[in-house]
């Protein structure tokens, strides 16, 4: 049984208009959703601004209420649990968000904002609390004299330590982590990537890292899942993801990604899709991505493809992708099939 | 050991070089020093310490705190001492003579026909720097201690006023929905009632008298609050660090108490110094017309009242003196308030 | 050599602030020519920005000021211009693309109106011919439908496509030098390579320099001719695009490269990050900025300046390790990256 176990999940935001604030339609921001977690690797989830990734992160812990779909922990239903196995449920995941400045409370002091888990869920004896958050802060290697100030005294890199000593302290198991060095300076992002790992390493922790940089996630992640206005159109072990994406969408992502090496760059194929990203109110009909696709088809039109393995695969099984037309690799080349997949169909022949 | 810890000096720099002997001496030294100096410099002012910088520069702000500082020290020592030697009932005897240690020179209550010859009081002099009444009591006397009323009035009326407000306001604009409709809505009721003639209702069916006073401005005063409180709450409700909050397992009273409200509350005070100059000057209205304070106690606006009568007998001290110590108060209040508020605007240029 | 459009020398910019002067930009100098794309490179407090912003003399006044450096225009020193001069020479001659395209717009003007402003204030066109030029403007950067869209309001534009409108507006009056600071990084990733494409195109129209500020090594990498790398107010090293990937001699670019993970990365290897925090400007030691974060340092760093030596054709590095220890250093470094011959 996987840690965490995503099922068809859905999230769906009202559009309220009017006076009398009428649904006049949905943004599906999270549109049929699933992966695994196992314990103890990185997932990565990348994606552009709408493509719904950030959603999932929140759907996930609860933090808001889903429209559909399961969301398993460790073989409980996290949407369904009630106040009691929800409280419980908290300690084991936890999240670390994006911006260091907003997610810190201003006027409380760093002692409070990291050991207010343990008061919440009634833990230790003052005494013991007080020695939990000097630990913590030891441990995302800040000083623990630092726990009487206020969140303005600390660096942006600072302050996202803290965050994630707040995350740390009731010992979870999986740990969301939204955009967690976006907002940081480039040379400090390397200190708490590192961070992040080290700690994996020394405390067993899951991660579900969202981010829309492909490179960070490349380097931590142990597998990805690419997202796109609300659905995962390719999931795979990182390596293999980047070395050989199927979805044509994931080909224009990393091709889009600039390296800091001008010989490359300079050899680089880009492929530049044209248009903007469509809203996830009105998701188009059939695939989502065929009216920017660089190679749809008739059969695109019709029915978003379901996310399958495509035989011979390099990751087998592990390597899904949501597609009629996926690119393949076979002996060194890439080449793409004439005949649409049919697995893909949303009703496979028999 | 991981080797982003800043406190660490090791032997092999962050890139695995090899440091000298001679290099780690003096980059010991200087790392010293500049840590030190970068240390102290990097702490910045506090929440309210920038405040203070700003208002500090606001001459007029400054002037309204004078103010209302005076006026809260007159009006201190009057409640202190009041309640122990100066129980205004007809018929007592207490008077200033066996009453140590209180601030007026005279007794406000006492009268003295001789010092109103043909019932027109004795214009200022020496000895009653501010002239006396139409009943010989001397009007600096009458004046101070008009002064514990209007504190009064301004603290716990407003106080009244906010706890109702700050229960509401919040509440209101966390939850949303229909709660939020009927709350503001019930605000808007009070808000379109002109204000003196719903005191003046509110007083008729309370009846007459100094403490119901401060219920009925109390109880009016609240839509002000609630509404501002809710603004602020809008927008911090959807912060990162609330969001955090309840991923930890807080519960929505604790965020909205502990998280949203003390977030919320910069205009607020602003509100508060306002409200405290609109109470006192109510009161002075409500007294003015004779529902407020009764006789013999004194009010400003019961000092103003009674001596409108005489003006055109040319007694424009029993006119003046009340009338500024009116006027200064509420200005200072009102002046104070808006450096307040420019203070902590932090929009605005300096 | 293609002609020279900007001469910086020296240029220092400093905010007088009540918790002290804040030396935002300490003695900047580089030169851009015709068809030419410098890319400046640094992190908060590095003070890009303040170099362009004080280059379009956009300075505010208190309380920052130009204290030291020349700036030339062509032959035209751009100090000693008026200020209703200097408004000749913004939008006309310079021209800025700014980084959040979301606030940069007025939101109650109509795109076209925006656009056409600078056209009506620079050319001497008529609204009516401005309003067409604004609607050419806006298909030439590839926006869709353009004759309608120049009616709309920026709340009707996609991130990418304001970027767009910014661009059209930039060179609506064809500048000899566009300034983009950050312009791709509110941006999401796909829109942000259509982004580039049409700024390498603009250029290449109009033969314009470009002046890109970024905090990206890789939008560096991709469209710079020559770097300028820069750490609280100064330039620490620049040179040929090349030279700074391949060859870099400052502590802090080895460190900045060291630092970034790349897709193109092979091995799951860990990153090497720089110690400590950006510098706080206000309380910078006379010295190198980088002083307190750099594993090489020397007594003489923290209280003098390196002067800027050369290292190679066009390529300068402002450090006190002698060149041969640093070619050593580098040698070490567990990253070191030869060109990929």
């Amino acid at each position: 049984m996987s840690l965490l176990e995503v099922r068809d999940l859905k999230k769906h935001f009202p559009i309220r208009t009017g006076v009398l604030k009428r649904t006049t339609g949905y943004v599906y921001a999270v549109d049929g959703v699933s992966f695994d977690v196992e314990k103890g690797e990185t997932m990565g989830l990348v994606g552009e601004s709408g493509g719904g990734k950030s959603t999932v992160g929140r759907t996930v812990l609860r933090l808001t209420p889903a429209t559909g779909g399961h969301v398993t922990f460790e073989g409980i239903d996290v949407m369904r649990a009630s106040r009691p196995e929800m409280q419980k449920l908290r300690r084991d995941m936890q999240v670390v968000f994006q911006d260091p400045y907003a997610s810190l409370n201003p006027r409380m002091r760093i002692r409070n904002i990291v050991g207010e888990a343990l008061i919440i869920h009634d833990i230790g004896t003052e005494a013991e609390r007080k020695q939990r958050v000097a630990e913590l802060l030891e441990i995302v290697g800040l000083n623990s004299e630092h726990a009487e100030r206020y969140p303005h005294e600390f660096s942006g890199g600072q302050r996202q330590r803290i965050g994630i000593a707040r995350a740390l302290a009731l010992n979870p198991k999986l740990i969301v982590l939204d955009e967690p060095v976006s907002a940081l300076d480039v040379s400090i992002r390397a200190q708490v990537l590192n961070l992040l790992e080290d700690l994996q390493d020394e405390l067993d922790l899951t991660y579900l890292f969202v981010s829309h940089d492909l490179s960070v996630v490349k380097h931590i992640s142990d597998r990805v899942a690419v997202m796109y206005l609300g659905k995962i159109v390719e999931i795979s072990d990182s390596a293999v993801l980047y070395n050989h994406p199927q979805h044509p969408y994931t080909e224009a992502l990393l091709s889009a990604v600039p390296i800091p090496d001008p010989h490359t760059e300079r050899a680089r194929r880009r492929i530049i899709l044209e248009g903007d990203v469509p809203s996830p109110a009105n998701p188009p009909k059939g695939c989502v991505f065929h009216p920017r696709c660089p190679r749809p088809q008739e059969i695109c039109t019709t029915a978003m493809p379901r996310l399958v393995a495509t035989p011979g695969a390099d990751a087998g099984e592990r390597h899904q992708v949501a597609c009629y037309f996926p690119a393949r690799f076979k002996e060194g080349g890439r080449y793409i099939a004439d005949e649409p997949f049919r697995e893909a169909l949303p009703e496979p022949p028999s | 050991m991981p080797d982003w810890d800043e406190r660490q000096k090791p032997e092999r720099d962050v890139y695995g070089t090899q440091l000298t002997q001679a290099e780690t001496i003096d980059a010991r030294s200087s790392e010293e020093v500049i840590e030190e100096r970068v240390e102290e410099a990097t702490k910045p002012l506090g929440l309210w310490a920038d405040t203070w910088r700003r208002l500090r520069r606001n001459r007029l702000a400054l002037v309204g705190l004078g103010v209302i500082i005076v006026f809260l020290c007159i009006g201190t020592v009057e409640t202190i001492f009041y309640e122990a030697h100066w129980h205004v009932r007809p018929g007592s005897d207490v008077s200033a003579a066996n009453a140590p240690g209180y601030l007026a020179p005279y007794d406000p209550n006492e009268v003295n026909y001789a010092l109103s010859p043909e019932g027109l009081g004795s214009p200022p002099s020496w000895s009653h720097p501010f002239g006396t009444d139409y009943l010989g009591r001397d009007v600096l006397s009458r004046t101070l201690i008009a002064t514990r009323i209007a504190m009064l009035v301004g603290i716990i009326a407003v106080a009244i006023a906010l706890t109702l407000g700050l229960l509401l306001g919040p509440v209101s604009g966390y939850y949303g929905g229909a709660i939020d409709t009927v709350i503001m809505r019930l605000a808007d009721v009070f808000f379109a009632f002109p204000y003196i003639l719903f005191v003046l209702l509110i007083m008729s069916v309370l009846g007459a008298g100094f403490q119901n006073v401060f219920i009925a401005i109390g109880i009016l005063g609240w839509a002000t609050f609630a509404r501002i409180s809710r603004g602020q709450v809008l927008s911090v409700k959807s912060m990162e660090y609330v969001e955090a909050a309840r991923a930890q397992g807080a519960g929505d009273l604790r965020i909205i108490f502990r998280h949203v409200l003390p977030n919320s509350m910069a205009p607020v005070y602003v509100a508060m110094a306002m409200a405290i100059g609109g109470a006192i000057a109510t009161e002075a209205a409500l007294s003015y017309l004779g529902i407020g304070v009764q006789p013999p106690n004194s009010s400003w606006g019961l000092m103003i009242a009674e001596s409108v009568n005489y003006l055109a007998a040319g007694n424009w001290w029993w006119l003046l003196f009340p009338s500024l110590a009116l006027v200064a108060t509420v200005f200072g209040f009102i002046s104070f308030g808006n450096g307040l508020r420019d203070a902590t605007d932090p929009k605005l240029k300096e | 050599m293609a002609e020279r459009l900007l001469d910086i020398r020296d240029l220092s910019t400093y905010f007088f602030t009540h918790a002290g002067v804040v030396k935002a930009v300490n003695g900047v100098s580089f030169t851009l020519h015709r068809g030419e794309t410098i890319g400046i490179v640094g992190e908060s407090g590095s003070g890009k920005t303040v170099a362009a912003l004080s280059l379009m003399r956009l300075i505010a006044d208190p309380p920052g000021k130009i204290v030291e450096g020349t700036l030339m225009l062509g032959d035209r020193d751009l100090r000693a211009l008026t200020d209703a001069e200097m408004r000749g020479v913004r939008g006309n001659d310079i021209a800025m693309i700014f980084q959040d395209p979301m606030t940069s717009l007025n939101p109650v003007m109509k795109i076209g109106k925006q656009i056409a402003e600078a056209i009506v204030l620079h050319q001497d066109k008529g609204r009516g011919e401005a309003w067409r030029m604004a609607a050419e403007l806006l298909a030439r950067v590839g926006i869709p439908d353009a004759d309608k869209r120049v009616d709309q309001y920026p709340f009707e534009f996609s991130g990418g496509m304001r970027q767009r409108a910014m661009i059209a507006m930039a060179i609506s009056c064809n500048p000899d030098v566009l300034i983009a600071d950050e312009p791709t990084t509110a941006l999401d990733v796909t829109i942000q390579a259509q982004i580039i494409d049409v700024m390498r195109e603009m250029q290449a129209q109009f033969d314009s320099g470009v002046i890109l500020i970024t905090h990206d090594l890789g939008v560096i990498a991709e469209i710079s001719d020559k770097v300028m790398v820069m750490y609280g107010g100064r330039t620490v090293e620049y040179g040929p695009v090349d030279e700074i990937f391949y060859n870099a001699h400052h502590p802090y670019t080895w460190g900045l490269l060291a630092s970034l993970p790349r897709l193109d990365a092979t091995e799951k290897a860990r990153l090497t990050p720089i110690k400590g925090q950006p510098p706080n400007l206000i309380t910078l030691p006379g010295g190198c900025p980088f002083t307190a974060r750099c594993p090489y340092r020397r007594p003489e760093c923290r209280d003098q300046w390196p002067q800027p030596e050369s290292v190679g054709l066009d390529h300068g590095v402002s450090c006190w390790i002698p060149e041969e220890q640093r070619l050593a250093l580098r040698a070490e470094l567990p990253h070191s990256k030869a060109p990929a011959a």
